[in-house]
């Protein structure tokens, strides 16, 4: 057991191996006071089969913990000869499943040798990028007090290609430190003639206590179980995940005969799994799966979070992750200009969230004249208005799981449009042009009518460039008015189509087209005041069809 | 040891379930400036085993809001302690509080070599008129002040500081929809392992050195974070404001908050249908209002 901190618990944890019949030799690192020490061999002093091997000083990555664990595992070895397997664990370390039923696992595979090996082209978790190079460069400086020195020595090295020797064309192999060595195997490695080498070797080896046991196993075991029988989840730094009351259930249904690493003060923990055992031994397998399946879950939770969640710990730069949004959505422009019922006429075709002009200079037209939404995100212009991407995150993101749809027309000119175009969640269909078709209809003077044309066609042009731009990552549709207005059907289909597989089915129904008969002369007008509109595509003055008189459009069924 | 720092000023109401809640949480000593109260804050801090009492009758705006006395306690009694500065109206709360103490937190954030803890500001408000429901002494305050908004809030980064410029929540939606600009910031760095070097520059909105400030992960992954569930629509609201109004001791610019405190006075209803109703940390770290990190 090597130990250097929390000597209380680590006490209470060889009291119980040592009671349940497991002899044990603890190995104190040097950095801990003499006082301190002295007191706690003394307080182990009635536990007859405890012992305390010779010190050595131990820093993280250092050879002071193989060499620590050497002395230990001489002294178990030399000193208590009924012991067939040598188990290394800490003192963090924690007993999950009564001792007997290990001794019992154990027995049942007299010849195994459970350590993780596994060399250094297979694994991937070679936290800080080195991997072959722990083996071929010297590490003169502290990783965890100079890194600065440890990083520009590696460099100087790989530049003027400095490689160490491996002596005996031995395979370097790594693993979890953590590992539960046969009587055989582990005197083999300590008795080889050959020793002084590899430790030459290891101690200039960068974390050598993940590879000299892993290494020398593979000389001598007949049967090594590529695992470690303790559980000890590292995070995406390659620090040690630390187990709190709260993980009890977690890890009881485990299954694994040991953990690392037990917060000192968890004393849930030490009071529920170091009592006497009760009920049936089991002999189930250690089951980690599911614990792994969590804490993976975490490593992406730190590295890639939640998509479009933007708070006071999670705030990426722009630009810097793929989707800025959590969801999916729908921008339209000109629908509900060109189709007199395209709101609700969506709303029913697709069963989404079917809202407004959310950037209305008046207000945020939310779907049902709803004041507030979810998330208590209400149509205030000024606040919607005061960070308007943060008002698009916000009302995604609160609505997660179900898709939103909203409307954009030229005159909302609070809109990110610059944002929505980045964003691949969005899906943005523009009939452009269509905003002339509310102006045909209106009841204004001609000359107010001509300047608002004029103003809306230049936001309209400044937006079309925008999305059109080649950073837009949208999925992007637009169609001159006189485009779509030939065949809407089609492109309807498509855009909905497209909107998840709810809508799967062919539409039937269409939205009601505005009656158009004298839009082309309407248009012809503006041109006769010196206002040209281009953006709706060409319509003639009268075009057959458009302008003869007929009763209004009914919706009608497409076969 | 971890502390605990504050400047306050009659706070009587409060003190019991602040204290409890921190002390629970594992604050082990607490530093409290008490600034002119009247209503046995001062004697009532006075007999608390755990607490380093001063007291002060000068002006709170002229020590920068109390910052400024608070500071000098922390350089000299502080330093490589972790501390937590608080007011008395936030309630501090992080991924599993209710069974990790802040040492298992503090334990973890020295082995991630981080130096400080964000939290949120949340404001926690009732249903129905404020200052209908009664609040007594040592209750805890979200079973009257159970509401907060989710999903409003804006977050722009701010230069040359680096912290995150949160605003939004109840108090932008009902008392500053004119003037976004001036509603509360709700970013706090209330956790640091403190060092006499260090200084907090706003309230605890801001610290130097700025490296303390950059407590969000900037490449799309999460840190941990915290809550700070904002006590401050208890009844006894509408007496401070009212007081507040003649002390004009608020920051920065105290006519700015006179409509403020106005509103206040009225008693308005700050519930909405869209309001949350408070059920614990899970649920604020699904919301997306804290996060858990890699802390599991």
């Amino acid at each position: 057991m090597l130990v250097h901190t929390a000597l209380d618990r680590a006490e209470q944890v060889a009291r119980h191996w040592s009671a349940a019949g497991c002899p044990v030799v603890i190995h104190v690192d040097a950095h801990v006071p003499r006082k301190t020490y002295k007191a706690f061999a003394k307080a182990l002093g009635n536990a007859p089969t405890v012992r305390f091997c010779q010190r050595h000083k131990c820093e993280w990555g250092t050879w002071g913990l193989v060499a620590g664990t050497l002395s230990a595992s001489e002294m178990m070895l030399a000193e208590f000869d009924e012991v067939r397997h040598v188990y290394l664990s800490s003192g963090s370390c924690l007993p999950l499943r009564p001792v007997q039923e290990l001794i019992d696992y154990l027995a049942a595979r007299p010849q195994t040798d459970f350590i993780e090996s596994a060399t250094t082209s297979d694994v991937p978790w070679t936290v800080g990028g080195l991997s072959d190079e722990r083996f071929t460069l010297r590490f003169p400086f502290s990783w965890k007090r100079h890194r600065y020195l440890f990083d520009k020595y590696v460099d100087l090295q790989r530049k003027v290609g400095f490689k160490r020797k491996i002596p005996n064309g031995i395979q370097p192999h790594m693993g979890s430190q953590w590992w539960c060595l046969t009587r055989q195997t582990l005197s083999a490695i300590l008795e080889d003639p050959e020793r002084d080498r590899y430790d030459a070797f290891f101690q200039k080896v960068w974390i050598p206590d993940e590879s000299y046991f892993q290494t020398l196993a593979r000389l001598y075991s007949g049967n090594i179980e590529s695992r470690s029988l303790t559980l000890s989840k590292f995070d995406f730094q390659g620090k040690p995940h630390i187990f709190y009351d709260d993980h009890l259930q977690l890890l009881r249904r485990s299954d694994c005969f040991v953990a690392r690493k037990i917060w000192p003060r968890a004393n849930r923990l030490y009071d529920g799994f170091l009592r006497d055992p009760e009920g049936a031994i089991k002999m189930t397998e250690p089951n980690p799966a599911k614990i792994d399946r969590i804490f993976a879950k975490a490593v992406e939770r730190r590295t890639r979070g939640r998509q479009g969640l933007y708070m006071q710990s999670r705030f990426p730069h722009e630009g810097f992750e793929h989707s800025i949004t959590s969801g999916r959505y729908s921008v339209f422009q000109g629908f509900s200009d060109l189709f007199e019922d395209f709101e609700p006429w969506l709303a029913k075709a697709t069963g989404t969230q079917v809202h407004g002009h959310l950037y209305s200079p008046e207000r945020a037209e939310f779907a049902r004249e709803q004041k507030v939404v979810n998330g208590a995100l209400t149509d205030s212009p000024a606040l919607r208005d005061y960070n308007p991407t943060a008002f698009l995150t916000n009302l995604i993101w609160n609505t997660r799981g179900e898709r939103q749809c909203f409307q954009l027309g030229p005159a909302d000119e609070t809109a990110p449009i610059w944002f929505i175009a980045k964003d691949p969640n969005a899906q943005i269909s523009v009939i452009s042009g269509a905003w002339a078709v509310p102006l045909f209809k209106s009841n204004r003077n001609f000359a107010d009518l001509r300047q608002e044309a004029a103003r809306l066609q230049k936001l309209e042009a400044e937006q079309l460039k925008v999305l059109r731009s080649v950073w837009a990552k949208a999925r992007l549709r637009i169609w001159t008015m006189a485009e779509f207005i030939e065949a809407p059907m089609e492109p309807l289909q498509s855009i909905i189509d497209e909107m998840g597989p709810h809508s799967l089915r062919r539409l039937t129904e269409a939205p009601k087209m505005a009656d158009l008969s004298g839009f082309g002369q309407f248009l012809q007008n503006l041109k006769n005041q010196g206002m040209h509109p281009y953006l709706m595509g060409d319509f003639p003055v009268s075009p057959p069809g458009l302008n003869q008189p007929k009763s209004p459009r009914k919706p009608y069924l497409v076969q | 040891m971890i502390l605990g720092a504050a400047t306050m000023r009659n706070e009587m109401v409060r003190l019991p379930f602040f204290l409890e809640h921190h002390r629970k949480l594992g604050v082990e000593h607490f530093l409290i400036v008490e600034n002119a109260s009247d209503d046995g804050t001062r004697e009532f801090l006075a007999d608390q085993p755990d607490v380093s009492l001063w007291s002060s009758k000068r002006s709170y705006k002229k020590s920068r809001f109390g910052l400024d006395w608070l500071t000098w306690l922390m350089i000299k009694h502080a330093h490589g302690h972790w501390c937590l500065t608080l007011d008395a109206d936030e309630i501090m709360i992080y991924p599993y509080w209710d069974t990790r103490p802040l040492a298992a937190l503090t334990g973890w954030l020295d082995g991630q070599g981080i130096e400080a803890f964000p939290a949120m500001m949340l404001d926690m408000y009732p249903k129905g008129p404020l200052g209908e429901q009664r609040y007594e002494p040592g209750q805890d305050p979200t079973e009257i002040l159970s509401w907060f908004d989710s999903g409003n809030y804006v977050i722009q980064r701010q230069m040359p500081m680096e912290n995150l410029w949160i605003q939004g929540g109840v108090r932008a939606r009902c008392f500053f929809e004119r003037k976004p600009r001036r509603a509360p910031t709700l970013n706090k760095v209330p956790l640091v392992k403190w060092n006499r070097r260090y200084v907090y520059v706003n309230s605890t909105h801001g610290i130097l050195p700025r490296r303390l400030n950059r407590m969000y992960d900037r490449e799309g992954g999460e840190f941990a974070s915290g809550i700070l569930l904002h006590t401050k629509f208890l009844d006894t609201v509408i007496e401070k404001s009212k007081e507040e109004l003649e002390r004009r001791e608020h920051f920065a610019n105290s006519a700015l908050y006179d409509d403020y405190y106005k509103t206040l006075i009225a008693q308005p209803d700050l519930w909405c249908e869209r309001s949350s109703r408070y059920l614990g940390w899970r649920q604020l770290e699904a919301m997306g209002l804290m996060s858990r990190g890699t802390w599991l």
